[in-house]
Order: structure tokens, then sequence, then C-alpha cells
């Protein structure tokens, strides 16, 4: 019993192997091929916007590529991860700069190998060019907490609460130290170190405006922390009296600017993120040609209820 | 019994089976970390095919996976003596992260001496694992519950304190300030470079376009992780405390009769557990340059998915530390050949997890057959 077991077992493997070979000999042949890693945990809605602009560029392109995440966030697996992609002698790697200390060595490396990087998401312009990439397409996460902080200023708040759903993330951080400093205030205690469990995102938020009455406005940093934030709101029955802004679109935000839960939210149009960097490898590849910009900024532009009709069709798929 | 041996009457002779002879490769079989040797091979026969040609089997892909491994061996070698003495530490993973933390925040804005930093996050990191253990023992509480405890703990406080002290979750610039310092190094470093250079001016492994090899040199962690595994080994397998470790996790009370100090050889497990997190934690921030709250997520079920497939039992009482290591093997090899193989992302965990249940049947498959257990 056993034995025929073990042999089923050693069949289903051997034919598992072959049909993989098969598949990979077919995949090969002439066709350029991409790694993209990104920073996100499995559990980031948001990345399938920026995957939904790297599928449509690979088909209209021609080019294959691989989409890459350290299934828990972990930054360390995610250098793994590039080193494993430069093994692999792809074509060109795009990758996001989550933490330059961590992610910078392995990118240098691919440089070196002579494989053309393209940094998107997160990261500096700086921070790019040191590694060597041939470009940075993103939106630089202080600037835009910085600019939505002054607008908040302009409508007249005077402190906030930054619901971060991803603490560990120094481009979160960022983002609120952004907002504050754009409010003119310093950051000290107002930042939720949320999670990203939606009860426990919604209980915390809650449990801090009950806390703290006073609170004049929430900034919650991506669809993780901005959806629970609208229902806390609503139970609450504060939507629409507290100023709401929120980093990134999902439908649920949409729909919250629709009915004036939400006062913006910050687009960075991550499809362009996954767009671009392709179409820019693939032409770089074949012909040699790039455009000379070392940075292009998808962001920050703001959707209000005035312009939110715009949006909302693809919100969540290409927005 | 058989009549023949009573009466001692003539051929042919049937042995009782425990008198019976074993040929050597029973013997090996027999062993509790065979069935993990033999997935090994399996795994790497498996992807020789599923990822051929994906630069998986040259030095630097070599380097990659085994790199992977030996951060996962160097807990799972622990986790498997804690194992086999009947306790779990589910705060690896965290004590990982804490440790870092604690190297890098005197290092960085204290202004320390690296390697001054580097011995209190192990002196602080051992003493909370003895405090873990000592917990267990004094409250007669599993250590499931203690070491989750502390799970929490530790996770909170690296973030707590790095946002108190220091206003930030990422503590970046331990490279600046380990340059020079002769313990970081010892961590986060690499020997053997000039072998490397050799191999790349014979042709043997690949270069950049500079001429310098892909591989620089094997990193410290690898060399730790080797280093752990013996001493494990040979603690395991030919000392008085190894005999105590198993008779531990066997039955606690019958050892305590036999004099076997269980609650000292639990406490000191602990310790050491916290002692090889903190390890690796510490190459971790040396290597990168950086500490993060969040580094060694999930580990602490790595470590111990790694000791079970290297034939710990969950129960205590039975496992090997060269098992743990094959484990490790096993993570690291499935876990970046599926990416080397070119498998479609969204399905990694079906993959990992089919292959770690597809390794431990294997494992208790073998184990079962060879000896003769039900």
């Amino acid at each position: 019993m056993a034995q025929r077991i073990r042999l089923l077992f050693i069949a289903g493997l051997a034919a598992l192997a072959f049909g993989l070979v098969s598949h990979t000999a077919a995949a090969a042949g002439q066709k350029l091929r991409f790694v993209f890693v990104s920073h996100a945990p499995d559990s980031d809605s948001w990345w399938n916007t920026v995957k939904n602009g790297i599928k449509v560029a690979a088909e209209q392109t021609g080019v294959e590529v691989e989409y890459r995440n350290p299934p828990n966030g972990d930054l360390a697996t995610m250098a793994r991860l590039i080193e494993q992609a430069a093994a692999s002698h792809p074509d060109g790697i795009i990758s996001t700069i989550a933490d330059f200390n961590v992610i910078g060595k392995p990118l240098i490396d691919a440089v070196r190998r002579g494989i053309p990087v393209i940094t998107v998401n997160s990261g500096t312009p700086e921070q790019s060019e040191e590694i060597g990439a041939l470009m940075h397409i993103g939106q630089p996460d202080y600037t835009a907490g910085l600019l939505a902080g002054e607008r908040a200023k302009k409508d007249g708040i005077h402190n906030f609460v930054c619901v971060n759903h991803y603490i560990t993330n120094s481009a979160s951080v960022e983002r609120c130290a952004g907002f504050a400093k754009g409010l003119g205030i310093a950051l000290g205690s107002q930042m939720i170190d949320s999670g990203t469990d939606p009860t426990v995102v919604e209980s915390k938020v809650e449990a801090y405006l009950r806390a703290n009455p006073k609170t004049e406005a929430v900034l919650a940093l991506g669809p993780l922390s901005a959806i629970p934030t609208i229902a806390a709101l609503k139970a609450m029955h504060m939507a629409g009296h507290i100023y709401f802004g929120t980093f990134d679109l999902s439908s649920e935000i949409v729909a919250g600017i629709k009915d004036g839960t939400v006062s913006w939210a910050i687009d960075q149009q991550p499809y362009l993120q996954g767009y671009l960097p392709v179409v820019f490898l693939a032409n770089y590849d074949r012909y040699g040609v790039i455009p000379a910009d070392k940075v292009i900024l998808t962001g920050p532009g703001f959707v209000t209820k005035a312009n939110v009709d715009l949006v909302e069709k693809y919100a969540g798929t290409y927005r | 019994m058989d009549e023949s041996r009573i009466t001692g009457a003539a051929p042919p002779p049937r042995l009782d089976e425990r008198l019976g002879r074993i040929n050597w490769a029973q013997r090996l079989m027999m062993r509790p970390d065979s069935g993990a040797g033999v997935g090994v091979v399996l795994l790497l026969v498996f992807f020789a095919f599923a990822a051929a040609g994906s630069g998986m089997f040259a030095a630097d892909g070599i380097m990659n996976w085994l790199h992977v491994s030996a951060e996962l061996g160097v807990v799972s070698v622990p986790a498997a003596l804690l194992m086999i003495a009947g306790e779990f530490d589910l705060s690896i993973g965290s004590m990982i992260g804490f440790s870092g933390m604690m190297a890098a925040i005197p290092a960085v804005y204290w202004g320390w001496p690296v390697w001054v930093a580097i011995l209190f996050a192990f002196a602080l990191s051992v003493a909370l694992g003895w405090l873990d253990g000592y917990l267990v023992i004094r409250t007669r509480l599993p250590s499931f519950i203690v070491s989750l405890a502390f799970l929490f703990i530790l996770r909170g406080l690296s973030l707590a304190l790095s946002v108190m002290l220091t206003n930030q979750t990422i503590i970046s610039g331990v490279n600046r300030a380990a340059k020079g310092d002769w313990l970081a190094p010892v961590f986060g470093g690499q020997i053997a470079q000039p072998v490397f250079v050799f191999l790349a001016h014979a042709h043997l492994i690949g270069t950049y376009r500079d001429g310098s090899p892909l591989v620089s040199g094997i990193p410290m962690v690898m060399i730790w992780w080797v280093i752990i595994a013996a001493v494990a080994h040979f603690v395991l397998s030919s000392t008085r405390f190894g005999n105590y470790i198993f008779a531990a996790g066997g039955d606690a009370n019958a050892a305590r009769s036999l004099g076997v100090p269980v609650a000292r050889v639990k406490v000191i497990l602990f310790a050491a557990t916290a002692f090889c997190s903190a390890l690796l934690g510490i190459a971790q921030v040396m290597e990168f340059g950086s500490a993060a709250a969040d580094r060694g997520l999930d580990m602490e079920f790595e470590a111990i998915i790694a000791a079970v497939i290297g034939g710990s039992l969950l129960t205590g009482g039975y496992g090997s530390a060269i098992g743990a290591c094959f484990g490790a093997l096993i993570f690291g090899i499935a876990q970046q050949g599926i990416y080397f193989a070119n498998w479609n992302n969204n399905w990694f965990r079906v993959f990992l997890g089919a292959l770690l249940l597809i390794a431990v049947l294997f494992n208790t498959l073998i184990r079962r057959r060879v000896t003769g257990e039900r």
C-alpha cells in the first residue's frame, strides 16, 4: 500500500515537473521578460490597479512581466526577491524603493549586472539616481502630504489624526509628517498604528475620536485605513461633519466623496506606475529609446466632489 | 514469542524482530532526519526540471536560496531543540525585530560603539528569553500561551520604543556607524571573498561587467547556521545535556524523578532560542544597515514548520538538529524555487503550503515504513 502511494506520488511529481518544463519552454523564445517587485503585502488591494497597468502594458508591448511581493510586507524578504530576480537574468527590473537601506544594494547589484532598472512608487528621485536606475516614476510622499496639509490649513483645520495602516514603512510616516508640516504643527501622538485588519482599524479610530473629541480632521493613508475609517465615522454620526482626507482611491472612497464623507482623495494614478515602466523598458530594450526626464511624477492630484464623476467609472481598476 | 527460540530447535531460526540485524540503509532511514534529507534531494531534482535554465543553479542563484535557508536555519535549529524538550517559542519572529532595534537605537541615536550595542542587544534578548522560560516553568502555563504573549509584547515594544526614542519606525544609518567596527562584520559581513574572485577569474562563476564576481563572498549568517547546527547536533547526540533534552520532552515527570533538572534544561533552551533569534536580527541589521520594527514577521511559524519537516515531533521527545537544517533547506528551496520557476505570484502560498504538506507526509511515510511504527 505504502509502496503504491509512493509510486503515485513520484509519478505525480514527475508529471508536474514535465508539465512545467514544457510550459517554461513555450514561454521562453524571444519574448522580453521583466520582473516587477513591490513592497506591498498580499492584503493590499490598492496594488490591483498597478497590476492592471502592468497587464495592459505587457499585452500592448508583447512582453512578459512577473509581479512579485513579500507576502507579509517584510522588506528583508523583498531584498531576497530582488536578488533572486537579478539571478534569473531578466531583461529589466522594476522595483519600489520602500527602504533605501535594504533595497538599495540589491538594486545597485542588478544595475551592475547590466540589467535596466526603473524605480516606481515610494522612494525619492535622489535614491533612484544613486541606484543608477533609468528613472523614477511615482509620487514623492512627503511633498504629497505637505500639499495636502497646506490645503487643509486653507480650509481652516488646526489639528488632525493620521490613521497609519503601514507604520513600519517610512513612506507612510512621511505622508503624516508632511501633512503635519503643511498644517504648521509637530507630528506627535496623533498617529494611530491601525494595522490592516478592518475591524481593528475601525475600533481604533472610534476609540481615538472618543478620547479626543476636539479632533478636526482625519487623514487616512490608503484604502486599507480609509474604508474602515469611513465606517467608523458613519457609526459615530460624524460623517460629513469632520474633515476627512485620504491618500489613494478605491470604489468605497469614491462613494465617500460623492456622499460627502470624504472631503478629498489624493490620486497618485497608480495605473501609470504599472503601465509606464513596462512600456519604457520594452522600448529601451528594443530600440534604446527612453525619455530624458529622470523623474516622472504621477501625483499628487486631488479628487473632490467637483471631478469625482470622471474618476468613478474606473475606480479600483484603472484609477 | 517464537517457539523455535524457546526450544532452541533447528532452522530456520526466526529471531525476535528487536534482535534482527538491520543493514546500514535501514539504519540511515531510521534517523528522524532521513525523510527530510530525501525531501531535499527530491525537491532539488524537481526544481532542476521545473526551473531549468532560470539561473537557480548558477552560483548567484544558489547563494540566493541558501541565504534564505540559512536565515531560517539559524532559528529553526534552536526551535527544534526546544520542541524536542516539549516546549514552543512563538516569540522568535518578534525577537528578531526587537533585537535588531535594540542594536540599532544605541548605535545610531545614543552614539554607542556598535560592538557595545550588539552585546547589549544580545544580553537583553537572552535575558528576555530566560524570563520567557522562567515564566513557563513557574506558572506551569503552556509555553504556547506565554510565548504568544511575548510575541505581541516584543513586536509592540520594537514599535513603541523606536517611535518614542527616535520618532521613526525604521532606524537607518547603522552601516555608517558600523564602519570600522570589529564586531559588526562577524554578523553582517562576508568571508572567503578571494575564493570567489579566483573562481570568477577561472570563469567558473559569472561576473559583473567590471569583472568582479557575481557572488562576492559567503554571508556570515551561513557560517553561523553551520556553527549552530554543529553545536546543536553535538549537544543532542553526544552530551548528557542532550539526553536531558530528550528526557524532558519525552516525559517530564519521569525525567524529574530520575534526577533530570527539567526546569533548568528548558530555561536554558529558551535563552538559547532567544540568543539565536537575536543573532539573526543583528545579522540582518548589519547586512542591510537599518532596523525595522517588522523584521522577522511570521518567522516563528516558519521555524516550527522547518523543525517539523525535519522530523521533530510537536509532542516533544523526538527530533534532530540536522533535520531542522534540512527543513530550513526545503523551505528556502521551495520558496525561492517558486520564483525561479516563474509561477504566478498569487499562488505562492498555495504552492508553498502544498509543498510543505507533501514534504511532511513523505517524511512520515518513510519513518513509519522503516521503524514499523503504526
